[in-house]
């Protein structure tokens, strides 16, 4: 299972704050989950723009980053704090 | 070393005060504190909403103050941001710093605000006129980092 969280502009526009997602096989990395959602459909293709920040386990990394069955995966605009 | 994700607001001189009155060893104090302004890209700003993640936030609040404190010989670290409703006017952020010398506090206290910019969790959403919008990133916060680098 992977712990899909969603921030910001990608929560409101999915209308999704959190989801289980079902560990598939064919998850390598979380470049492999990314596409995968995207592939849901057209509003989906929000989380495909290039600006795209990704978290793994709450620590920011790169989509490159394995993907292991139980993380807690974020995908969010870039930040805009302080 | 404090970290505080808070809604209520904050009175950033009495920050300032605590930083100092632990040691008397402390010769500076350098503190950034970041408010909201009732205009942005031209626009009215009547108020923002500010949105973060719940448990990386602090995660990553404390890892830009570890790092800090690894790179310049620092006596302390306050870094205060609040979420929610927020109206013009009011304080968002507090970064703090003490250390014996001015010039570790001042290259730590830049360094702290500038990470917090671009790699913690915080989204701001804006109300102006013309409806609310998120806040868009802006390169020059990207950029800023690369003299720490």
């Amino acid at each position: 299972m992977i712990h899909l969280q969603l921030f910001a502009r990608y929560r409101e526009t999915l209308g999704v704050e959190h989801e289980q997602i079902p560990w598939r096989d064919d998850f390598r990395d979380l470049r492999s989950l990314r596409d995968a959602l995207v592939q849901r459909g057209a509003a989906w293709q929000v989380l495909d723009e290039t600006q795209l920040m990704c978290a793994r386990n709450q620590t920011m990394c790169s989509l490159d980053e394995t993907l292991e069955d139980g993380d807690e995966i974020a995908f969010f605009p870039p930040v805009t704090g302080g | 070393m404090g970290i505080v994700v808070q809604n209520a607001s904050f009175d950033p001189g009495q920050m300032l005060n605590q930083l100092h009155a632990s040691q008397l060893g402390i010769g500076a104090v350098v503190s950034f504190v970041g408010y909201v302004r009732d205009f942005n890209e031209g626009r009215e700003v009547a108020g923002m909403l500010l949105e973060h993640y719940p448990g990386m936030t602090e995660k990553a609040l404390q890892a830009i103050t570890e790092e800090a404190a690894e790179r310049w010989p620092l006596l302390g670290i306050e870094v205060l941001h609040r979420v929610g409703h927020l109206a013009p006017g009011e304080p968002i952020v507090f970064v703090g710093v003490s250390s014996a010398h001015r010039q570790a506090a001042f290259d730590a206290c830049h360094f702290v605000i500038d990470y917090l910019k671009t790699r913690a969790p915080f989204w701001k959403k804006e109300n102006t006129p013309e409806g609310s919008a998120w806040v868009e990133a802006r390169e020059t916060d990207e950029s800023a980092l690369a003299r720490w680098q």
